[in-house]
């Protein structure tokens, strides 16, 4: 049998079941391999004992017989979600020292069906980037390097601990939130599967808010029907989330070997962008052959307002990011900076909380909601969102599912692009779209560029279509058969 | 439309965000990058679109007018990084009147 890391989520079920594991041997390797590629600083804080302790639980509820569906899984946390007595910050200064005092529901519902708690991943401040070079917590390095290059490649972000994690298999799956791109980048640029489901399938509760209409939690893991298991687990109604969707949540899992025959698969012309890598148009077109070979029938189609999804993005998350961090205050948690009045004590504490980019978005954020200027901006992009959802709403009339690329390019190199913010991003050109129209999309592993780095396609789907989601994103995960591994990992 | 430096450093009082002169020119050049590239949103005709607030297209839920949650006081105090009154029962700030 090859290394207890080596193993995917549904191969690590089947031997604890079978009793050919224990759950404390499984979770005893992670801890080690997690120690062993500290240089990669996915993580932020590490809970061996908690790990120790769950996997304990998970051996005797295994020995009587009531295994829970994720009994004895290893996970590691994004360390966005709040998790009750284990410190989160969210990757930022100001939420130094903060303890929940309760759990999130997505973390929730993972340790109710009986996962493992490994610790918590690094991430970019507040989820804000796409490099996890902003976190007050430092880079995260991506464990593949170019071919005959030895830099330092960035994960992606803002999931880029959970990412790293993932494919290095420090755990066999990890939480992540996207917003933008944020499960769904770092995964590409990875080698691994992220999916955000639909805008409501998973509670936003006890998730540190970025910009709630657009914030979705979803899973990372190694293979596609990994994430289908991990997702049926953290999905599901929460009164506690007032746009928790109140609807059943399928097995995903059962979706993911089904045959994709008959499938009408859209490609939007938009997403073919002037001077777009030719690496990227091949590995879309085969893409488009792979699933034609599996029966898919192919449909051009049109989603005119594409260009403007960024604009329009950095609009509405700054604004609603100004508002929901306008909690950190000095005053109930975190970080305070001592002043003389309240006022000074207000501004010193943010002042020296917020890093740069946090604090560039929320300026920016300020900006487009103050006295005069909300119709110009706020609006106008609350419009333009509209558009681009109502391009979507037109495509689902005749295709069934949306495939892209899911990123414009493989991971670069730490302090690459941070020329100017804009530059940095560009790289959501192709996943924000799903998350300013609600929709499901799925980054699958399908080949490796010239320099030997992963590449992503990406799968969007109907809201509330996870199923046909992960029955393309299988399909696609079978004919590329994706199994380069990074240098950097557990076991190498 | 560009900002000057008079308008960056109202926006940082209004966020309530603490920035250096030296900071304030920076962030100058950042926000006008990022502001005039967003202005490619007025090509975009949306005369008569409704705007969309949130990606959950369903309306809000309504719930009984019922207390569900209290006294858990310690809970909430407990992550405050300064606490006044007798068992520290206030979350302590500069004094705000005299």
């Amino acid at each position: 049998m090859s290394a207890l890391t080596d193993l995917t989520l549904a191969e690590a079920s089947a031997a604890l079941a079978a009793k050919k594991i224990s759950a404390t041997e499984l979770a005893r390797a992670h801890v080690e391999a997690i120690d062993r590629l500290a240089a990669l600083n996915a993580f932020i804080l590490t809970t061996p004992d908690r790990a120790l302790a769950d996997a304990r639980r998970s051996d005797e509820r295994i020995a009587r017989g009531e295994a829970r569906p994720l009994e004895g899984i290893p996970l590691a946390i994004k360390d966005l979600f709040c998790t009750e007595g284990i410190e989160t910050t969210a990757a930022s200064r100001i939420l130094g020292g903060f303890v929940p005092p309760y759990e999130s529901t997505v973390t929730a519902n993972l340790w109710r069906d009986g996962a493992v708690c490994l610790g918590k991943t690094n991430l970019d401040e507040f989820a804000m980037g796409s490099s996890n070079t902003t976190s007050a917590y430092g880079n995260v390095v991506n464990p593949w390097k170019r071919r005959g290059d030895n830099r330092d490649l960035v994960p992606g972000g803002s999931s880029g601990g959970s990412a790293a994690a993932v494919a290095a298999r420090l755990c066999l799956g990890a939480t992540a939130t996207d917003t933008g791109g944020s499960i769904r980048q770092p995964a590409a640029f990875t080698g691994t599967v992220g999916i955000k489901p639909t805008y409501g399938r998973c509670s936003r509760w006890g998730i540190v808010a970025f910009a709630s209409s657009l914030d979705q939690a979803g899973p990372m893991a190694r293979t596609v029907k990994d994430c289908a298991i991990l997702l049926r687990s953290m999905a599901g109604f929460d009164p506690k989330d007032s746009t928790s969707a109140d609807v059943p949540v399928p097995d995903f899992a059962a979706a993911v070997g089904q045959s994709v025959k008959g499938l009408r698969i859209g490609v939007p012309r938009e997403y073919r962008l002037d001077g777009l890598a030719p690496e990227i148009v091949s590995l879309w077109e085969q893409g488009i052959a792979w699933l034609k070979e599996a029966g898919c029938t192919i449909h051009e189609i049109s989603l005119p307002h594409t260009k403007y999804a960024l604009p329009a993005y950095y609009i509405v998350a700054p604004a609603e990011a100004s508002s929901n961090l306008a909690r950190y205050d000095g005053v109930r948690f975190g970080l305070r900076v001592p002043a003389d009045s309240l006022d000074e004590l207000y501004e010193a504490t943010r002042g020296a909380g917020f890093g740069a980019e946090v604090r560039r978005r929320i300026m920016i954020g300020t900006y487009v909601l103050s006295a005069g200027y909300y119709d110009a901006y706020y609006l106008k992009a609350q419009k333009v969102r509209a558009l681009i959802a109502r391009d979507f709403d037109a495509a689902w009339q005749s295709v069934d599912a949306i495939l892209t690329p899911a990123t414009p390019s493989s991971a670069f190199a730490i302090g690459e692009k941070q020329d100017d913010p804009v530059t940095m991003y560009l790289n959501d050109v192709f996943t924000v779209t799903a998350n300013l129209a609600g929709l499901p999309g799925i980054s699958v592993p399908a080949g490796l560029d010239a320099g030997g780095l992963p590449l992503g396609l990406q799968v969007i789907g109907r809201a509330f279509d996870e199923e046909t989601v992960f029955r393309v994103a299988g399909a696609i995960e079978r004919a590329a058969a994706f199994d380069a591994v990074p240098q950097l990992r557990a076991g190498a | 439309m560009s900002l000057d430096a008079e308008t960056i450093r109202r926006i940082a009082s209004l966020a309530r965000i603490r920035v250096s002169e030296a900071e304030v020119a920076t962030l100058q050049g950042e926000l006008n990058g990022i502001l005039a590239w967003i202005e490619q949103l007025g090509e975009v005709d949306t005369e008569g679109v409704a705007p969309l607030s949130g990606a959950a297209r369903m309306a809000l839920r309504m719930r009984e007018d019922a207390v569900t949650d209290g006294g858990i006081r310690e809970r909430i105090l407990r992550n405050a990084p300064e606490r006044i009154g007798l068992d520290g029962a206030f979350f302590a700030v500069p004094k705000v009147v005299e």
